[in-house]
C-alpha cells in the first residue's frame, strides 16, 4: 500500500468564491501536484441569451457582488458599440470613470484590509482565529477605522454615479443616465484629502511589508510570466478604463502592444482542462505552455509606461526600481501594486471632481447599430473582457466573457504549486497554518471565484489533500 | 347618474360619495388609498385581481367594482384584509418571473411597490411556476416579457376601449390563462408604439417594454423611489 497522501484545502478563505486546492504528495511528502480547482459553474453566458440589450449591464453585473461595476461597465461598453457609439459624451465617460476609480478603490481596500492584511500583519502561521479583521481592528483600532472609511468613500461614489453601492444602473447603452450635483461634489470634494492621505499611508504600509521581507517575498510564489493590460493608447500609461491591448514577456519585451481590443480573440485562446470549471486563457502565438500570463494590479504595473497622477507615478517608479524597470513577477508584490493604485484612484477621483463636465447634461450618445460590441476594461483584478453579439430585434444571441480570474488562472496554479513545493514538501505533519501559505498566494491575485464561474451562493474555497491512492486524508476547510 | 351625494364610511372614517361612484373612486377623492393592480386611471373596471378586496357590511367585494351606498361600513386598510392582499400579491410573484434586481420597471413596477407596501418580504410560501415563454421582440419599438405578465388585463381594456385595436386578448382558462397577441407575434398586429395599451402607465409590470428606454431613469427618480404605492392619493388627506 502507497504512503504517499493527497491534500485537499476546502474552502480555502478570504478570497471571492468557491475554489478548492488538491495538493498530491509522494511517498516521501514531496509534492507532486498542486490545482487550484474552481467548482463553481458558470451560466451567464448561456442565459444572457435572449435578452434584450440594454437589460446587459444589469444583468451580468450580478455576476459579482465585489466589482459588479467592473462588470457594468465592460458591458456598457460593448453596448456603446452595438448602438454604434464610439466615443461618449464627456459627461458620460467622466461619470463612468469616477463610479470605475471609486469601484477598483473600495474592492482593493476591501482586499488589503479585510482579506489580505490578516496574513501579512499577524503571519502566514498565525493560529486561523487570529487571522481575520476582527483582530486587526482589536490590535490596531486606528488602522480598521480607515479601512472601513475609505471602502465607504469608494462605495459613497458609486452610489452617486450608479444610484446603489452595489448593483447599480449608472451606465446605459450610449452613455450614462445621471451627471452629478454640486452637493455631492462637494461632500467628496471635502473628504478626498483625507483619503489621499489615508492611500498613502496603506501604500507605505503595503511597501514596507515587501522591502522589510524582501527576501521571503522573492522567493515567495515567485515565478517569471508574461503579462497583460490595457494601457492607454498613445502613451501606455496605466488607464483602469479604457485603452488599448498590451503584454509584455518575462523580460518586458512586447508580445503585442496596443493591440485594438476589438481584436483580442486573434490573439488570446481559451483553453479547457477537465479538472476545473475555469479556462486558460494564453497568448495564441505563444501556445499553452508558454503563452499564459498575469493581470492585475502587478501586471498593470509592468505594462504601463507610467501614472498620469503624480503620487501614484512616484511610487510606481519605486516598485520599477526594485527590478530595474523590468516585469515584476513577485506575487506578494501585487499588494504593493494594488496600494499604488488606490492613489491613484483618489487622484483621479480629486481630479474629476473638479471637472465641470460632471455637472453636464448630455449624458447619450446615439449612432447606427451595430450587431456585435466588445467592451473590456480593467477590473480591480485585472482585464476583463465582455463580447456579446445582439440581433436585428435586440435580442443577446451570443455571449463571452473573459474574466481576470480567469486570465490569472495558470499563474494562481502555479503560484499554488510553487508554495505547495516551498512548504509543504517533505513534512510529515502538515499542519493549518502550512496550508495558510498555500491561500496567502492565492489571495494576492485576490482572485473573484464566483466572477470566474459566475455561480450563486456561500463559496468557500477549500484545500484537500490525497494520498496517491486519491484518498483524501486531509482536509482545511476554514469557515468564518 | 344624479342625485344626492351621501356618506359612508371607511375604516370608521366618514366619505362623501356620489351616486353611482365606485367604493374605490369615492375612497381615492377622499384621500384614502385602496389597494389595487387591475384598476387604473382611464380605464373601465375589472374586478380582476382582487387586491382590492374590501369588506362592505360583512360581505367580500371588489372595491373597484362594487358601488358605494349610504351607510356602508367599509373594512379596507385592516391586518386581516391587509394578509389577504399579501397572499394575494405573494401568489402572482410565485406565478411569474419576477426578478426585480435585473427588471427595467423596477422602481416603477406596481406589483414591487404593492408587495414593498404589504411588507412582503419574503415570497417562499409556495413553489415557483417558473414559466417559460419566449420573449417577444419581434416588434421595432416594443418587447413583450409576458414571463412578468400578472393578467391584469389593463393592456387588454386599453388596447379595444381607448385604441380601439385589440391587439390583446386573454387565452386559455383557469391556470392556464394568459394573455396573448391578435396575431403570431407583435410585429404581426397592428399595435404602435404610440398606442396607450404601449404606454408606460397601462402595464403595471416590466411585461411591455418599450424598446431602448430601460434604465434611463436613474435609481432616485423612479415613481416609487418617491414614496409608497398610494402615496399621492394618501397625500391628498394630509
Amino acid at each position: 500500500m502507497s504512503e504517499t497522501r493527497l491534500i485537499e484545502i476546502s474552502p480555502v478563505t478570504r478570497v471571492e468564491g468557491h475554489g478548492k486546492v488538491t495538493i498530491h504528495l509522494d511517498e516521501n511528502n514531496n509534492v507532486d501536484e498542486a490545482r487550484l480547482h474552481i467548482v463553481e459553474f458558470r451560466g451567464f453566458e448561456r442565459f444572457i441569451r435572449g435578452r434584450l440589450l440594454w437589460e446587459v449591464p444589469v444583468i451580468v453585473q450580478r455576476l459579482c457582488g465585489i466589482c459588479p461595476v467592473s462588470h457594468h461597465l465592460a458591458a456598457a461598453k460593448a453596448m456603446d458599440q452595438i448602438v454604434g457609439v464610439d466615443v461618449l459624451p464627456p459627461t458620460a465617460e467622466k461619470m463612468r470613470r469616477l463610479m470605475h476609480y471609486g469601484q477598483v478603490m473600495q474592492s482593493h481596500v476591501l482586499h488589503f484590509f479585510h482579506l489580505s492584511a490578516p496574513d501579512l500583519l499577524f503571519g502566514f502561521g498565525a493560529p486561523a482565529e487570529k487571522r481575520n479583521i476582527f483582530e486587526v481592528i482589536r490590535e490596531n483600532p486606528e488602522l480598521g477605522l480607515r479601512a472601513v472609511l475609505m471602502r465607504k468613500f469608494g462605495q459613497e461614489i458609486i452610489e452617486a454615479t450608479a444610484g446603489k453601492k452595489i448593483h447599480g444602473t449608472g451606465a446605459i447603452p450610449g452613455g450614462i443616465n445621471r451627471n452629478l450635483d454640486i452637493a455631492t461634489r462637494d461632500r467628496f470634494l471635502a473628504q478626498v484629502d483625507q483619503m489621499t492621505g489615508w492611500a498613502l499611508d496603506a501604500l507605505g504600509i503595503a511597501r514596507d511589508y515587501v522591502l522589510g521581507h524582501l527576501e521571503m517575498v522573492e522567493g515567495f510564489g515567485t515565478f517569471p510570466s508574461n503579462h497583460m493590460s490595457l494601457v492607454r493608447e498613445g502613451d501606455g500609461a496605466l488607464d483602469l478604463y479604457h485603452g488599448r491591448m498590451r503584454a509584455v514577456d518575462r523580460g518586458g519585451a512586447p508580445i503585442f502592444d496596443m493591440l485594438d481590443y476589438n481584436d483580442y480573440h486573434k490573439v488570446l485562446v481559451e483553453d479547457v482542462r477537465s479538472w476545473s470549471y475555469m479556462k486558460f486563457p494564453f497568448i495564441r502565438d505563444l501556445g499553452p505552455e508558454y503563452g499564459w500570463y498575469r493581470v492585475g494590479p502587478l501586471a498593470r504595473m509592468n505594462t504601463a509606461s507610467h501614472i498620469d497622477t503624480p503620487l501614484a507615478n512616484a511610487a510606481h517608479r519605486e516598485l520599477q526600481a526594485l527590478t530595474g524597470g523590468r516585469p515584476n513577477h513577485t506575487t506578494l508584490a501585487n499588494h504593493w501594486a494594488r496600494m499604488i493604485e488606490v492613489v491613484h484612484c483618489v487622484e483621479k477621483i480629486r481630479e474629476l471632481l473638479h471637472d465641470p463636465d460632471l455637472q453636464g447634461t448630455d449624458l447619450r450618445a446615439e449612432g447606427e447599430r451595430r450587431y456585435e460590441g466588445i467592451g473590456v476594461i480593467e477590473a480591480p483584478r485585472g482585464n476583463l473582457i465582455h463580447h456579446y453579439k445582439v440581433d436585428e430585434r435586440d435580442q443577446v444571441t451570443y455571449c463571452n466573457l473573459i474574466v481576470s480570474t480567469t486570465h490569472n488562472n495558470e499563474g494562481m496554479n502555479r503560484a499554488v504549486k510553487n508554495v505547495a513545493v516551498q512548504h509543504l514538501s517533505g513534512q510529515a505533519l502538515i499542519t493549518e497554518g502550512m496550508l495558510n501559505h498555500v491561500e496567502v498566494a492565492i489571495r494576492a491575485y485576490d482572485p473573484c471565484l464566483s466572477c470566474a464561474t459566475h455561480a450563486l451562493g456561500q463559496m468557500p474555497l477549500q484545500i484537500e489533500i490525497y494520498d496517491a491512492e486519491h484518498r483524501l486524508v486531509d482536509r482545511a476547510g476554514q469557515c468564518m | 347618474m344624479t342625485g344626492e351625494s351621501f356618506v359612508f364610511h371607511i375604516d370608521g372614517v366618514a366619505v362623501t360619495a356620489k351616486p353611482g361612484q365606485t367604493i374605490m373612486e369615492a375612497a381615492d377623492a377622499a384621500g384614502i388609498y385602496i389597494p389595487r393592480l387591475c384598476d387604473v386611471e382611464g380605464l373601465r373596471h375589472q374586478g380582476g385581481c382582487r387586491v382590492c378586496t374590501v369588506k362592505a357590511d360583512g360581505r367580500s367585494v371588489s372595491a373597484c367594482t362594487q358601488p358605494a351606498a349610504p351607510d356602508l361600513k367599509v373594512e379596507n386598510d385592516t391586518p386581516a384584509r391587509n394578509r389577504v392582499r399579501r397572499d394575494l400579491v405573494e401568489m402572482l410573484f410565485h406565478e411569474g418571473n419576477h426578478l426585480c434586481p435585473i427588471c427595467e420597471k423596477s422602481g416603477n413596477c406596481e406589483l414591487q411597490a404593492m408587495a414593498y407596501r404589504l411588507e412582503m418580504t419574503v415570497a417562499t410560501r409556495f413553489p415557483y411556476l417558473e414559466p417559460c415563454r419566449e420573449l417577444d421582440a419581434s416588434h421595432p419599438d416594443i418587447a413583450l416579457d409576458t414571463n412578468r405578465c400578472i393578467s391584469c388585463g389593463r393592456c387588454i381594456r386599453a388596447s379595444q376601449d381607448v385604441d380601439g385595436k385589440g391587439v390583446f386578448g386573454y387565452v386559455g382558462r383557469g391556470i392556464h390563462r394568459r394573455v396573448a397577441v391578435n396575431g403570431a407575434d407583435l410585429a404581426h398586429t397592428d399595435a404602435a408604439v404610440t398606442d396607450h395599451a404601449m404606454s408606460a402607465a397601462v402595464c403595471p409590470v416590466g411585461c411591455i417594454i418599450r424598446k431602448d428606454e430601460g434604465f434611463r431613469v436613474p435609481i432616485g427618480s423612479r415613481h416609487f423611489d418617491h414614496g409608497l404605492i398610494g402615496h399621492e392619493i394618501e397625500e391628498k388627506r394630509e
